[in-house]
Formats: structure tokens, sequence, C-alpha cells
């Protein structure tokens, strides 16, 4: 990730847009009076946590799954091809796609920031910001993933990502068995989030009929 | 146990209705859920009730409005932050100064820290 430079000075990491910093402070004080219980506002998020961003990313994985050349592209130079949907990220950030094979399977970590990339992702959800989940996805895999519910074949090792203040990446999950000649949108309804942090698998059992 | 929008819908006036699709409110941003879930807290603990919460919502709106804001709503949750200021102080719990203070405080504590560790209050260089 060498040569590259922003149009903008690069003096920090994190940053807090005007209003991202009023909810904070109403946030804080409410917590500090005791007047609302942060799990309680947790709680109420998760609650939406698929409702919250454009979540582009679904639609990518589709369409890589669906268009071997766009598939290439997004290999090749994640941040131009998923700039070539008109999706991006908040910031000049590169964007980089891992694609799960049979040999390997990617899981993301990071996050304890605000370098999450909300707008392809979707909300992070309030276990991926945990230092233990951090923690563990790095020392231990595989073992982490088995904590979502998902066991890997032995045989497929584990890369896990950890992003930099200038690189999001995306997981591009498998296309699952039984979903030949499924439209692009009836299969971006079956990549879920976590499947594209590397914590899931897309659900099959998710899908949704094309409308007539 | 209901959905926590049911009430807050509800109680909504028409001429407020919250940005959705046929199955719930959709978020823009992650600020704008955080927002959202503040004040369904707030009414499940009592601090205000939804039919305070709708009044203070479309005086907002509705002044904006006539300031000529925008009309297809994408301004809606910056309204929403305005209200539930507004609300609090009126309620004696803040002030717009304590407010200003403590936003200022996150901004600078966003900015002081790296990538990759969270974002805390005390990161702030001028907090003491």
């Amino acid at each position: 990730m060498s040569g590259h430079h922003h149009d903008h000075d690069h003096h920090h990491d994190n940053h807090y847009t005007a209003i991202e910093a009023r909810v904070k402070a109403l946030e804080t004080l409410l917590v500090e009076k005791g007047y609302v219980d942060p799990a309680a506002l947790d709680a109420i998020i998760d609650t939406y946590e698929t409702r919250i961003g454009p979540r582009d990313g679904a639609r990518i994985v589709a369409k890589a799954w669906t268009d071997p050349a766009f598939a290439e592209r997004l290999r090749a130079d994640g941040t131009a091809a998923v700039a070539e949907l008109g999706y991006g990220g908040r910031g000049g950030e590169h964007i980089v796609a891992c694609f799960n094979t049979p040999e390997q399977h990617n899981l993301i970590v990071c996050t304890l920031c605000s370098c999450y990339p909300w707008p392809v992702l979707g909300l992070p959800p309030v276990w991926y910001k945990s230092p233990p989940y951090r923690a563990k996805a790095v020392i231990d895999p595989r073992g982490t993933i088995a904590d979502f519910g998902v066991t890997l074949p032995e045989s497929q090792r584990i890369r896990v990502w950890d992003s930099t203040a200038e690189t999001r990446f995306i997981v591009i999950p498998m296309r699952p068995a039984g979903t030949e000649g499924w439209s692009e949108e009836k299969l971006a309804g079956i990549v879920t989030r976590d499947s594209m942090i590397g914590t899931g698998l897309p659900q099959i059992d998710k899908a949704v009929e094309d409308a007539a | 146990m209901s959905r926590p929008e049911t009430d807050l819908a509800a109680a909504l006036a028409a001429d407020t209705p919250i940005p959705r699709d046929a199955e719930g409110p959709i978020f823009a941003e992650p600020w704008q859920a955080q927002a959202f879930a503040l004040v369904v807290e707030l009414q499940n603990k009592g601090v205000f009730t939804a039919d305070e919460w709708a009044q203070a919502l479309g005086a907002e709106i509705r002044e904006a409005l006539a300031a000529g804001g925008c009309k297809d709503g994408s301004d809606y949750y910056e309204r929403w932050c305005e209200a539930l200021e507004h609300l609090l102080i009126a309620k004696g719990l803040t002030s717009h100064e304590g407010v200003d203070a403590l936003a200022a405080s996150w901004a600078r504590a966003a900015e002081a820290t790296p990538h990759g560790k969270p974002i805390r209050l005390e990161n702030d260089p001028l907090r003491s």
C-alpha cells in the first residue's frame, strides 16, 4: 500500500463530523447523569443494524458473482471497481476485496476506531468493536468464526486482515451452490454483513423471490 | 416485545414522518441511529413522553421549513438532534454551552486518537 497520496494532508486517522460529535456529546451527558444505559442504547441500535447506511457491499458481492469481468477488476483494484458502481467510503481510502476460495477463508478485524467501512458493509455490530473479539480474531481466527456458529473445513486456511488507516477490506464470500440462475438482486439478499466481515457465510434461506 | 419505534411512530404527527421503508425506520448514517436510540431510551426511562417528543420534533421541523430548510426531509435527523437538545435544555438537564463544550471535546478526542484505538473522551488533550 505504498505510493498512495491523498489530496489532503492526513495528520490523523480519526475524525468526527460536527453532528457526530454533537450526538456523542448528548449521549455522554445523558449516560453520566444516569438517564440512559449504554447497553440499552446498543440493544436498540442492534435492532436496526441491517438498516443503517446504503449497505452497498451486498450488491458488490452479487455483481462479482454474476459478472466475471467485474470480479476480475474488483480483484485487481477494489477501489476503482467499487467506484465504478458509484459506491465508496467517506474518505479517499482504499478498498481491498478479499475473495474466499476453497483453500482460503478471509476474516477482517479492526474498527475500535472510526475506520469501519459502514457505507459498504452496514453498521458494525457491538461485538465487532469489542477488544476481546479483536484479540481473539488475531490469535484464534478459527475459534472466533466457530463462536459465530460457522465451522470451516480444516483444509481451508484462514487469513486475518487488519484494516489500516487507509485501507478497508471487504470479504467476497464464495457463491453458494444452489443459486444458479439467480438474479443479482436475489443474490444480494443472501449476502449478510457477517459474510462480508468473514464471521459468517451467505444465508441461502434468506433469499426473497424477485418481484414479478 | 414490540419494536421500539412503534410508540414513537404512533406519536409522531403526520407532518413529521420518520424516514422509513415498508419494514420500519432506515438510517443514512450511524449517528442517526444513535440519536434515534437516545430518544427511544429516554422515553423508556420516562425522561419525557412520546407526546412531548412529538411536539418538540414537530416544532423544530416546522421552524426549519418556515426558514426555508430542506423540504425533501434529508435533514430530518439534524432537526431530530436539535429537538432533543432543546427538550433536554427545557427540562433543565443541560445547557447549550454544556453540549457545545462536550461536542468540542469529542471532536478533539477523535482527532487525537490513532488508528485502531477506541475513541474515548479522555483522549481529548485539553480535557483535565
